[in-house]
């Protein structure tokens, strides 16, 4: 056998130990590398972290606070923010090392590179635990104070009715306005809306004196003050009052004041309400614009409202000529529509002199409507003869040159007592708000917007909401000002009848539980819907059918979110 | 016998220092205990010499000599050199060279037999090398290194290398100078030997850091204190052979 030297490796010794090694940059052993320079000098070895015990979140410095998982991704970058020195290293490897929850300890593992020496590379894995510190967190501080909000604007409308807020709620909906709502709280004759800043409200406040007349007034309330940083903490309130007069509403102006609108004549109708009020005399066709500042410098009530009017048929329309915009102005003979049920069987042959009183009367009026009025149409008008109003400027005028009827608008006795089915519906706060977070038993909380106060104004809302609904199928106007959706009946046709109520019937759940929603919405949906249908076979006659409002279907969006959460309905 | 010492703080003593077998330069400083150091060990033997080059105190790496002569840069003022004339043995010659790579001690490196210079130096420069030091002259690199006197440090008894020379071009450097070779550090780890080992046949001196490892290794391969650096090799050897055993 022949002797084989091994290949000789180059080798010196380390300079501190003596022991042979292969050359590198520093000369030195590992180990005595490892002695004599700490990569990991200037890094804390232990550090803390914070944690809101409410709210299950970590602060991530230096000011948000974040949710993160037990050896999370996101929870090892809180922790490695936390660590000082790890700027001045490479960082190769992180990871956790388990611990035991409830310890409050996290440890991690780190691996870094740095160099020592002139290119000397040195790796090192070490270990950094945290203190899981328990606390609260500003929001959950705030909570816990019930100091959550900095500014409230209260919406007022003083008008016995809600529909402007059910439009105006249509509105935000549409323009995200109450994006950075904390909360909404329904009060007597209006809306709270709170917001966490001020200039949140104050964004809400322009949008409002954007869409209807309002008049603002802001206050603050001062909460504390620091003289030696000379800062405020104030709370902040803004008292939007809303024109309290509403679409088709009768007004008397007072001579003086209609004067100085245009020479109107005193008693007019309210055509329209944008961010002005406009008001319009149907025997003229004359139209004024009221702005919010000219209105709160004398304001004036409406006479009377969308309740008051009464049904009429048309028994002859002849058009005078005179058109302006979509108002053909007409002169019209009506008669009260309820001279014709009151008797039985054949009401169209029917002889009107042999009726009796003022039912049997018919009366000659100009109107606005000469467009979209034919004989036989029920309209809907004021009967003043039979009203008896309590206002100063109606008595001052000239009691001859007071037409006994004014007529509003066209109605459709069919489709209104038929209670259709709707291919369309509305969104609304309030669901929203369900859905979400949840609200208390008593309404306090959350974000429901209207028929918050329980049994109270249920009905009252109820009935605001179908004629809201029916004025918005009625007005092209208006449906262009608000966002539709498509209904069950377009998406779904085969959804049991006590789904299609409790989604057809939204004004009745608004606060309340979902269960209770459905119940209630079956006593009074039903029970009125079964009725009408069982007398209304015998009088339709299809000549109202033809010409009902119906919504169209490009007009409508799909809903999305229903669309997402309709398996947990079922 | 090794000594360690540090010039005004700094362990590159090799710079500030020049040592032969039959003087040794030192750079004007502050402090006089760089030179003490020296002349402890040396005071009686051989002339010890305060001197500046150019105006600098680097006189170590802009000198190189050795027992025959001394090579100094052109740089050098004659004021300078009539100094060192007066200070030196008249057996040693002095010699002013127009070199372009004027830091001569960095490029040459040589003990009374044997100099290895930058690969270069001009031709001249080589023949003046050859005739004032009376050496053999070889166009060499140390560890792929062209700085051959900045990488190693001779004697004539043997010589350090750059840690990182290979075994082959050890055995082919130790074969050209005729002594035997070690690979080795000064300064705890440092690879330019040069400028922290000066080294005659007889001591050695090496800057503050140099650990008492390294000493052993200096000591060895320079065969002071009665160390046979066959027995040094021999034993790298078998710690080699046991570690790889």
């Amino acid at each position: 056998m022949e002797f084989v030297p091994p290949t000789l490796v180059h080798r010196v010794l380390c300079a501190d130990c003596g022991t042979p090694i292969e050359p590198n940059s520093a000369n030195l052993c590992i180990p005595c590398l490892r002695n004599s320079v700490d990569v990991t000098e200037g890094i804390p070895k232990s550090a803390s972290i914070n944690y809101c015990r409410n709210c299950d979140r970590f602060l991530s410095p230096p000011a948000t606070w974040t949710i993160a998982q037990p050896e999370s991704r996101e929870l090892l970058a809180i922790c490695l923010k936390k660590l000082k020195g790890l700027n001045k290293v490479r960082l190769v490897d992180a990871g956790f090392i388990w611990t035991e929850p409830h310890s409050k300890r996290l440890r991690v593992k780190l691996t870094i590179q740095k160099e020592v020496f002139t290119s000397t590379i040195v790796e090192q894995v070490f270990e950094v635990e945290y203190v899981v510190q328990h606390g609260q967190c500003p929001d959950c501080t705030k909570l816990a104070a019930k100091n959550t909000w900095q500014a409230v604007i209260q919406v007022r409308q003083k008008v016995s009715h809600k529909r402007t807020f059910l439009f105006l709620e249509q509105l935000i909906l549409k323009h995200n306005a109450h994006k950075d709502t904390v909360s909404i709280k329904e009060v007597k004759d209006g809306l709270d809306f709170y917001y966490a800043h001020e200039s949140h409200a104050q964004k809400m406040v322009e949008f409002l004196a954007s869409v209807v007349p309002v008049q603002t007034i802001r206050s603050a309330q001062l909460i504390s003050r620091d003289t030696h940083s000379n800062t405020a903490n104030y709370k902040f309130t803004h008292s939007v009052q809303i024109v309290p007069i509403c679409k088709d509403d009768l007004v008397c102006i007072p001579a003086k004041q209609a004067r100085s609108l245009s020479n109107i004549s005193p008693l007019t109708i309210c055509s329209r309400v944008g961010n002005t009020v406009h008001l319009l005399d149907p025997s003229t066709l004359q139209e004024t614009d009221v702005t919010s500042p000219v209105y709160w410098r004398e304001p004036f009530s409406a006479l009377a409202s969308v309740t008051d009017l009464v049904e009429f048929i048309v028994l002859d329309i002849e058009p005078s000529g005179v058109v302006k915009g979509k108002h053909v102005l007409a002169d019209a003979e009506v008669a009260p529509a309820n001279s014709f049920v009151s008797k039985s069987g054949n009401d169209a042959d029917m002889d009107m002199d042999s009726h009796h009183g003022s039912l049997d009367t018919t009366y000659h009026t100009r109107t606005h409507l000469g467009g979209i009025l034919q004989p036989g149409d029920t309209v809907m008008g004021y009967w003043l003869t039979r009203s008896n109003f309590n206002s100063t400027a109606f008595e001052s005028l000239d009691s001859s040159r007071i037409p006994d009827v004014i007529l509003v608008k066209k109605s459709y006795p069919n489709r209104r007592k038929k209670s259709k089915q709707r291919n369309w519906k509305l969104k609304s706060m309030a669901k929203e708000a369900e859905e979400g977070a949840g609200i208390n038993e008593s309404g306090g909380y959350g974000r429901g917007a209207l028929g918050r106060r329980g049994g109270l104004d249920q009905k009252k809302v109820e009935r605001d909401y179908e004629i809201f609904l029916q004025s918005i199928e009625e007005d092209t106007d208006m449906r262009a000002a608000i966002n539709l959706y498509k209904g069950q009946s377009l998406r779904a046709p085969a959804v049991s009848t006590n789904e299609m109520d409790t989604g057809k019937s939204r004004a009745a759940g608004s606060s309340k539980k979902k269960g209770m929603a459905a119940q209630f919405a079956m006593d009074v949906d039903e029970a009125p819907a079964g009725a009408a249908d069982a007398s209304e076979t015998a009088t339709e006659d299809g000549r109202g059918r033809g010409r009902l409002p119906r919504v169209k279907l490009d007009e409508l969006l799909d809903d999305m979110e229903e669309l997402a959460i309709h398996d947990e309905e079922e | 016998m090794a000594v360690r010492l540090q010039y005004e703080n700094s362990s590159d003593i090799g710079v500030f220092s020049k040592l032969t077998n039959t003087y040794c330069l030192t750079a004007i400083g502050g402090s006089t205990n760089f030179y003490s150091a020296f002349e402890s060990e040396l005071g009686d033997v051989i002339p010890i010499v305060h001197a500046s080059i150019a105006g600098t105190r680097i006189i170590g790496r802009l000198t190189a000599g050795n027992r025959h002569g001394l090579l100094v840069p052109a740089g050098t003022t004659d004021q300078e050199l009539q100094h060192l004339r007066n200070s030196l043995p008249d057996t040693v010659a002095l010699q002013r060279i127009e070199e372009r790579l004027s830091a001569l001690g960095n490029v040459i490196a040589c003990n009374d037999h044997v100099a290895l210079v930058h690969p270069d130096v001009d031709r001249e420069t080589e023949e003046i090398i050859a005739d004032v030091l009376k050496v053999e002259v070889f166009r060499q690199t140390v560890a792929d290194n062209v700085l051959v006197g900045s990488y190693c440090a001779l004697s004539n008894q043997g010589g350090l290398v750059h840690p990182k020379t290979s075994i082959q071009s050890q055995d082919e450097l130790s074969s050209l100078l005729q002594v035997p070779l070690v690979a080795g550090t000064v300064n705890r780890g440092s690879d330019v030997i040069g400028a922290g080992l000066v080294v005659n046949d007889w001591c050695a001196f090496t800057g503050m850091d140099t650990t008492a490892a390294e000493v052993s290794v200096i000591e060895a391969a320079f065969k002071l204190q009665g160390y046979d650096s066959s027995r040094v090799i021999g034993e790298m050897r078998d710690a080699l052979i046991d570690n790889w055993a």
